[in-house]
């Protein structure tokens, strides 16, 4: 049985693309329906594991062995896995249904089918691995599903730069994420988690010399290890390619910039969590990196006006509030919120296509508005996710972002209040910046000069249907696992899968914590509706009164032409120059090109012989034969 | 009166094997020259043939020329079958215009 859900994605993406002269409906039905098998196996898993306790760890075959290194392909199931597996196939199985309604006017459906299962593969294959290598597998074959779907309309040339720029950029962070697993084979001796984790105490003193530095061995391979993390989970720094990475199409950015792949990052560091909690350091930094970047991310989204963009940067946010839970001990909740976000998050963003679909490819938020009467489907279940989204009391988000919250407080020192603080007014910034999306593109007077409002419409059923279901997820999702998650026992949920040195202690919470981020999130509501739609002039004014401020948050905190000064531009010229002075005014000028000039000398020069002349020819022989003649003759 | 030698008879055959081959490559105007000067270098290997032939005594030389004088005549018959040929096609036979294998 798991064999068949980590090997029906790969089987459809296969049979799907190679037997696309069948038709496209053909493609659909196949990808989409083995999805869906693996998706009903997934959940009977996770069913077994929670019931049954049945975790065990399938060998598929001996990869490689050898000397001390013995890595196999495997299936190992345990919580953690079973979760990630519930995650991934089920919003997989329900992007892919929801595909075939968006991409109905697209000339390549086989094709992109195939790459949204291939990329499923990729990503079971790393969250199932028992061990760093098949993990880094993983890692690198989502990183390529991401990029061949970011460029799949490879036509357009913005495409193409945002699936080069996510490709890099995760670059960087892959190297991190190498030379940490290179730290833990040269030290530990293997690869399987097992036997790694089982060997961190001994090494957790051990100092080692790194570029000149001592640093404590464990701390070096977390740190480097989360490098690897915060590329993949577009953390700060690394955060610049995801915004772009919206160019690809609209269900592409709610399976793997929202739900999955982008969550991989985290569900790296709740792995390795028997190393990183030996490592304060390491902890304390992806505490301090979270929070940057949930408040940053949260900042830039108050005012960009890309209905993508917006919910990207969003998801960004909330990849900081994992980490900073995470960086304060709570990997249970960061794993929670990992849950539950990528209900809501899919949902946000397939609604997000489909109010795209029916503004006919209207991105802009600003030439939106008034519509919510005309696709009343689409905004009621915008409005769940928005709601779960900004932890609106009883919905997922609320029971997932509030508990990074406490677990923050629980945690009782300086860095947990910290993130306590920030988790509290990014929470207020998300209700701020997701009502003005759904009050701009749904409400107040419509905007749109291109498009008559009688011309949009509501989207199909097959699109509509997952969105359903998702909203089920983001509604109840929430309640119904906090116990098993969150609550008091939970350890008797996760057993092995996640380690504390010392466990957080749940303390009382005082009411004021309780209270108060519901109550900015519901504070939020009216006040966005007053600032976004009844009374827009005090935000012009505003706007006015802060150009510096609004242009700073506008172009994203100028890090994209930070880096474009920083990195592009030298390695632009330096590459300009490589190529055009080193490379071919010398290498190729002195190398192969000089050779061939001379060869074509000097076959100039003998094509004079070949007159044509029949006597020219003779004379030649003759003049050979003499030469012959001689030679012999004096020796 | 001057004993005519071997060397003699090789002296002739050289001059005419000589001619044979100027007459190739110096001829520029007609193909039919090239054949007969072509018979002419034949001609001046039968002549050595010949002379060795009686100069040790065997007779075998004198009988291979028979063969080449059969052959040559041969070779005379489809060469200038082939030049009758090639003048029906191209409609001229001088040696400047036969330069189709110009590189």
């Amino acid at each position: 049985m798991p064999y068949l859900i980590v090997f029906l994605p790969l089987v459809g993406a296969i049979l799907g693309y190679s037997f696309k002269f069948l038709g496209d409906r053909y493609a659909e039905v196949i990808t989409t329906a083995f999805l869906f098998l693996s998706a009903l196996l997934s959940i009977l898993i996770f069913y077994n594991g929670i019931v049954h306790g049945e975790y065990i760890n399938y060998k598929i075959i001996e990869w490689i062995s050898s000397g001390n290194l013995n890595v196999s392909w495997s299936i190992n199931i345990d919580p953690l896995s079973s979760i990630m597996l519930v995650v991934v196939t089920s919003i997989s199985s329900l992007v892919h249904l929801y595909s075939i309604g968006y991409m109905n006017q697209d000339l390549n459906k086989p094709r992109f089918m195939a790459y949204l299962s291939l990329f499923t593969f990729a990503m079971l294959m790393l969250v199932v691995s028992d061990n760093f290598l098949q993990l880094f597998f993983g890692w690198e074959g989502v990183g390529l599903c991401s990029y061949l779907l970011i460029g799949f309309w490879y036509k357009k040339n913005t495409a193409n730069n945002a699936a080069i720029k996510a490709f890099l950029v995760n670059r960087v962070g892959d190297f991190g994420l190498a030379i940490g697993i290179f730290l833990i084979f040269n030290y530990f001796g293997t690869l399987n988690y097992n036997e790694v984790f089982a060997n961190v105490t001994e090494h957790s003193t051990k100092e080692i010399n790194f570029l000149g530095l001592n640093i404590n061995l464990i701390t070096l391979i977390s740190l480097t290890l989360f490098i690897g993390a915060m590329g993949k989970s577009a953390q700060f720094f690394f955060h610049t390619w995801l915004p772009d990475a919206m160019e690809g199409p609209t269900p592409v950015s709610a399976l793997i910039h929202a739900a999955t792949m982008v969550t991989a990052g985290v569900f790296l560091v709740v792995r390795c969590s028997p190393i990183f909690e030996y490592s304060q350091v390491a902890l304390n930094f992806i505490a301090v990196i979270g929070m940057i970047t949930a408040v940053f991310a949260a900042s830039v989204a108050l005012v960009q006006n890309d209905i993508k963009k917006i919910i990207a940067y969003s998801t960004c946010s909330q990849l900081g509030y994992m980490f900073f839970a995470v960086g304060v001990g709570a990997y249970h909740v960061a794993m929670f919120h990992l849950f539950t976000h990528a209900f809501f998050k899919a949902l946000l963003f397939l609604g997000a296509g489909s109010v795209i679909h029916a503004f006919k490819d209207e991105q802009d938020i600003r030439k939106m508005g008034g519509v919510w009467k005309k696709i009343p489907y689409t905004w009621a279940l915008m409005l769940i996710g928005t709601l779960a989204l900004t932890g609106f009391p009883l919905l997922s988000g609320f029971y997932s972002k509030d508990a990074i919250i406490e677990f923050a407080y629980f945690k009782n020192s300086s860095i947990g209040y910290y993130a306590m603080t920030v988790g509290i007014t990014t929470a207020f910034f998300t209700a701020l910046y997701s009502w003005r999306l759904f009050f701009k593109t749904f409400h107040g007077k419509y905007n749109n000069s291109d498009l008559a409002i009688e011309e949009t419409h509501e989207s199909p059923l097959v699109m509509l249907i997952p969105l359903i279901f998702l909203a089920l997820g983001a509604l109840f999702v929430g309640y119904f696992f906090k116990e098993l998650f969150i609550g008091y026992h939970y350890l008797e949920f996760w057993k092995e899968s996640i380690f504390f040195i010392e466990e957080i202690e749940h303390l009382d919470l005082p009411y004021w914590l309780l209270f108060s981020t519901p109550f900015l999130v519901v504070l939020a509501i009216p006040l966005s509706y007053y600032l976004y739609i009844k009374n827009t002039d005090i935000l012009s004014g505003v706007r006015k009164l802060n150009k510096p401020l609004y242009n700073f948050l506008l172009n994203k905190w100028y890090f994209d032409e930070l880096y474009d000064a920083i990195f592009i531009k030298p390695f632009k010229l330096t590459g300009l120059f490589l190529w055009k002075k080193i490379d071919q005014n010398t290498i190729d000028r002195y190398g192969p090109d000089g050779f061939s000039k001379i060869i074509k000398y000097l076959s100039n020069v003998a094509v004079k012989f070949q007159s044509g002349y029949i006597y020219d020819y003779a004379f030649v022989m003759l003049l050979g034969l003499s030469f012959l003649l001689t030679y012999l003759m004096i020796k | 009166m001057i004993n005519i030698e071997l060397g003699h008879y090789l002296a002739l055959g050289g001059v005419i094997f000589l001619l044979g081959v100027i007459g190739i490559f110096l001829n520029r105007k007609n193909v039919i020259v090239i054949l007969m000067s072509v018979e002419l270098i034949l001609l001046s290997v039968n002549i050595n043939l010949v002379a060795f032939s009686v100069y040790s005594n065997e007779i075998a030389g004198q009988i291979f020329t028979f063969f080449i004088l059969t052959v040559a005549a041969a070779e005379a018959a489809i060469g200038l079958a082939i030049i009758v040929s090639y003048y029906r096609n191209k409609g001229s036979i001088r040696v400047q215009d036969i330069n189709e294998m110009k590189g």
